[in-house]
Formats: structure tokens, C-alpha cells, sequence
């Protein structure tokens, strides 16, 4: 086993654990903290994959903005209200681990057929700015400048229509 | 290869040969040196760390009219030394229905999201801990984590005035993200990268004489990121006592201003890299290391004592006023400003040097002159409103 792996095996192991504690913990405030755990997880996966703008990324917007509005909002209820006290488990905790496993047994099927799947990555050569190509891939036309338009269209509809709710009339 | 060139390198290889040598597996032996490397940059950090409490102090005395610290040693050097004493032999308290877990790890998140920092800041040419290429966006990542350590403290505490403190130091720090990721766009515009050290490098022309507002805004937003006067809302000591922190003790209490004055000096030094150079001064750099690492911990001196000017002058400023302030004005010119920059750098491209930056600072000169006259303009409209107001009040009584 490479360093690679082992650092993977171990982030992948913290990141799933943190995943569970935020579904089972039984303070709002912990189940957010836990979730940041795993969002900064799925960052170092990112960091992994070579992609270290995607994980910068994820950390700024995943952690810096999402979660803290999470926590923000669970920390203007009462203290009390945010813990759960009530069973953890409801009688049809057997179908929602069916439904999980099927999911995840049809996406480790599906991605068997995927030729990429049981192939290593070739190495990145030196030099090679991902940063710089990601930018012109997505600004260009033969890119993916329509999908990206599209949703930057879609969050400024967002932004507006939350404007739209919060504005007063007077 | 010799030691004055490239003085990492250098003796990070001899450290390796000599783990080698002891028979330590290669991979092991490297680990164990980039450690050990982390390891000096942080105690040498803390000792500089150290050495600002003195100097907040000295220098805060002086915008009193006062003398500061001047028992312990020649010009109260010592004084730093015995805070740390006493706060380390302050009782360690954790009150009652705290969240013990939370409540600890908050200050060290919160010295962490600062150390983390100077991974990324270049001291000299060839000595920075990783050149990565999203440099920029990692400051503003760290921030995020300082966030975080802040609203995990003030809620932990189970006091009503932590919550209030975190509240309003989560609601100043969001806001001002905004525009202080806007002006990071510029430099970036400006050097067609986000790494740091490729910044620094193309300021052949220190950023500042191409964009001033730029870096006015970017210090103003910084000095909100730190939470320092005009903006320390979240402490407040007038009405919330000391806001986030206030059930710390000891050392806990340390960590949380040993870390404010670091970010504060880190931020000074931000700010001379990014519009000032960094560690290049005429050429200076390129004699040795130890003069670009001085150029270096010089700006960022300067930095530092501006934000410490402004701290001690500036009188504290009410939350919706910080709010309409950071959302109405210093946002709207932010993005104004990147789009005009952005234009002009399209448009100046193949320009000689003196017409980029005449037409850089022009283009700067009028987005300040205009946005400030929209806002006078709106200002008086406001003020005949209400005055206009209180005459037809008048008349009616």
C-alpha cells in the first residue's frame, strides 16, 4: 500500500464516521459540527485527486458559509428545543437500509462497466496549472460556458426571489 | 547549490542524509523534516506572537498619552513574558453547563485558522511553505475555520453575552468576506494567477499604484475580518462585556488574543504582499534571504500599526450601521471596481507600462470620486427627508 492509500483509507474512515455522527447525534449544534468534520473530509479527498481548487472550494462555501448558517440557525433556537430526545429509530429503519444498500449496490454496478474504474490515474505532468485549464473550460464555448451560465443564471434567480421574500413594503 | 541561495533546500537536504544516515527509511526521514520544519515557522511565529503584546501595548500607551510597560527589563521587554506567567497559572475555569468537548477545542481552532496562514506566505524568493496555486481562496479558507472557532466558543460558553458576542462577530466576518474576496481578485487580475509568491513576483510596480482603492478596501474589510475597533461589535466591553470569549480563563483566554494580534500582523503582512511588493524591495531580495525576510516582517510592521491606528482612534460602530455600511457601500464598489479593473486590463494590454498604470489609477481615482459622490448625493436626500420631516413636525405643534 502506497502512503496515498493509507491516507485515503483513513480520511475516508474519519469522513464516514463524522457522516453517521451527524445523523445520530443528539444535539443540533453537534449533528453541525460533526457535518463540518465530514465536509473538511471530502476536502482532503479532493486534495487526493490533484483537485486543490475544488477542495479550497469546498471549504470556503461548504464550511464557511453553509454550515455556519446551519449553526447560526439552530443557535437562535432554544437550548433545550435543539436536543433530541424522542427514539432514534422508526419501524421502517429496515427499508430505508434496503434502499441504502440497493443504492449503493446499483453504483458500484453501474460504475464496473465504466473502463476507468479498475484503471490508475496517469500521472499529471509538470507544469500542468489545473486552476488555468478549469477556468478556460469553463469560460469557453467549446467548454462548458452554457451549463456554467445557466447556473449562474439560476443563483441570481435565487438571490432575487430571496430578496423579493425579505424586502419589506412599506 | 549553496546554503545562501536556496537555504531550505539546503539544509533540509543535510537534515534528510543525516536520518538517512541513521538508518531512518527515506520517506520517513522526509516526513520527519517537513515536520520539523512546521515546527520552527510556528515557534517562531509564537515567539514573534510574544513580542506583539509588548508592542500592542507600547504603542496603544503612546496613542493614550501614556508610557506602557516599563518595569520588567529595558522598555518593559519582560512584561510579555510575565502574562504569559500569570495566565498560565490562572485557575483553569469551564462553567457550568458548558459544552466541554466544544468549549476546549474552540481556542485551538482558533490559534490553528492563523498559524495555518504562514503556509502559504513566501519569506524570501525560494522559502514558502506550499506555492499553491489557489493561494488567495486558501486565506480566505483558513478564515472560514477562524469563524467557525468563534461561534463554537460563543455558544459552548451557555452565556447569553458569548452568544450575542458570536453572533455579531459571525455576522461582520460573513459580510466583509465579500468584498475582501473581491479585492483579492485584483492582484490576481493584475498577475493572471492566485499563488502568492506569483503575485508578489510580477509587482515590478507595487499593486498599490494600480489600484489604491483597492487596497483601502481590502484593509477595511481586514480590519472587520479581525474584528478590531471600528468593528469590534463582538466584544463590545461596554455592553456585552468582552462578547465571545467571556467565559474563558488562563491560558484558553491567551490563545483567543494571542491569536487576534497574530491574525492582525498576518493580515499586515497580507497587505504588503498583496500591494506592496512582499518581501521585494529594489533588488534587495535577491542579495539573501535574511534581507527579504526582513522587507518582509517590515510591511507587515506597517500593516500592523495601521490596523493598530485605526483601532485605537476610530470610536466603535452600531451593528445595522456596520451592516449597511459593508452591504450598501463597500460591497457595490467592490464589484464595480473588479469589473472596471478587469475592463481596463483588456483594454491596456499591449499598453508601455506608464499608460497601464496612468490609466489603472485614473480608472481607480474616479470609481472612488463617483461612488463617494453617490453617497453624499444620498446622504443629503436623507437629511432633507428627515429635517424636512421635523419642520412640518414643528409646524404642527
Amino acid at each position: 500500500m502506497t502512503a496515498e492509500q493509507i491516507i485515503f483509507l483513513i480520511v475516508g474512515a474519519v469522513t464516514l464516521a463524522s457522516a453517521l455522527m451527524v445523523v445520530t447525534a443528539r444535539d443540533l449544534v453537534h449533528a453541525a459540527l460533526w457535518l463540518v468534520a465530514a465536509l473538511f473530509g471530502v476536502a482532503i479527498v479532493y486534495t487526493l485527486l490533484n483537485a486543490g481548487f475544488l477542495a479550497v472550494v469546498q471549504v470556503v462555501v461548504y464550511i464557511g458559509a453553509i454550515a455556519i448558517l446551519f449553526i447560526f440557525a439552530v443557535m437562535l433556537t432554544r437550548r433545550q428545543a435543539a436536543k433530541d430526545t424522542g427514539p432514534a429509530l422508526n419501524q421502517n429503519w429496515w427499508l430505508g437500509a434496503l434502499l441504502a444498500v440497493l443504492t449503493f449496490g446499483g453504483l458500484v454496478a453501474l460504475l464496473q462497466t465504466w473502463s476507468g474504474f479498475s484503471k490508475t490515474a496517469s500521472a499529471i505532468p509538470s507544469g500542468f496549472d489545473a486552476v488555468n485549464e478549469l477556468g478556460t473550460a469553463l469560460t469557453s464555448p467549446a467548454g462548458y460556458v452554457l451549463p456554467f451560465e445557466v447556473a449562474s443564471v439560476l443563483l441570481l434567480a435565487a438571490l432575487v426571489g430571496a430578496v423579493y421574500l425579505a424586502f419589506n413594503k412599506k | 547549490m549553496n546554503f545562501w541561495n536556496d537555504p531550505l533546500k539546503v539544509a533540509a537536504d543535510w537534515l534528510t542524509g543525516v536520518f538517512v544516515g541513521w538508518g531512518m527509511n527515506e520517506i520517513a526521514a522526509h516526513v520527519l523534516v517537513v515536520f520539523l520544519g512546521i515546527l520552527v515557522l510556528i515557534i517562531v511565529l509564537m515567539v514573534i506572537d510574544i513580542l506583539l503584546v509588548w508592542i500592542e501595548r507600547k504603542v496603544v500607551a503612546r496613542f493614550q498619552d501614556r508610557i506602557g510597560p516599563n518595569r520588567l527589563g529595558p522598555f518593559g521587554l519582560i512584561q510579555p513574558f510575565a502574562d504569559i506567567v500569570k495566565l498560565l497559572i490562572k485557575e483553569d475555569t469551564t462553567p457550568n453547563g458548558a459544552d466541554k468537548v466544544v468549549y476546549n477545542l474552540a481556542p485551538m481552532l482558533s490559534m490553528m485558522s492563523v498559524l495555518i496562514l504562514w503556509a502559504v506566505v513566501p519569506l524570501a524568493p525560494v522559502m514558502t511553505g506550499v506555492d499553491l496555486n489557489t493561494g488567495l481562496l486558501f486565506i480566505i479558507a483558513a478564515g472560514s475555520i477562524g469563524t467557525l472557532s468563534i461561534i463554537m466558543g460563543g455558544w459552548s460558553s451557555n452565556n447569553k453575552f458569548s452568544v450575542i458576542g458570536a453572533f455579531r462577530q459571525v455576522a461582520v466576518m460573513i459580510s466583509f468576506e465579500v468584498p475582501m474576496l473581491a479585492m483579492m481578485l485584483i492582484p490576481t487580475i493584475f498577475a493572471g494567477s492566485m499563488g502568492v509568491n506569483a503575485i508578489i513576483q510580477s509587482q515590478d510596480i507595487w499593486f498599490f499604484w494600480l489600484s489604491p482603492l483597492a487596497a483601502v478596501i481590502f484593509m477595511i474589510a481586514a480590519i472587520a475580518e479581525l474584528g478590531r475597533s471600528p468593528f469590534d461589535l463582538s466584544e463590545g466591553e461596554s455592553e456585552l462585556v468582552s462578547g465571545f470569549n467571556i467565559e474563558y480563563s488562563g491560558m484558553k483566554f491567551g490563545m483567543f488574543y494571542a491569536g487576534e494580534l497574530l491574525h492582525a500582523f498576518t493580515f499586515g503582512g497580507f497587505w504588503g504582499i498583496l500591494f506592496f511588493g512582499g518581501y521585494r524591495f529594489f533588488g534587495l531580495e535577491n542579495v539573501s534571504f535574511i534581507f527579504a525576510i526582513l522587507i518582509l516582517l517590515v510591511k507587515a510592521m506597517i500593516g500592523y500599526w495601521i490596523i493598530m491606528w485605526v483601532k485605537y482612534t476610530m470610536m466603535r460602530i452600531r451593528i445595522d450601521h456596520m451592516l449597511a455600511f459593508n452591504w450598501k457601500f463597500l460591497t457595490p464598489v467592490a464589484f464595480v471596481l473588479v469589473m472596471v479593473v478587469a475592463l481596463m486590463n483588456a483594454l491596456l494590454k499591449g499598453a508601455p507600462a506608464w499608460l497601464y498604470v496612468t490609466g489603472m489609477l485614473l480608472a481607480n481615482i474616479v470609481v472612488a470620486w463617483v461612488s463617494l459622490e453617490v453617497v453624499r448625493s444620498a446622504g443629503r436626500k436623507e437629511r432633507e427627508r428627515v429635517e424636512g420631516a421635523q419642520v412640518v413636525e414643528a409646524a404642527h405643534h
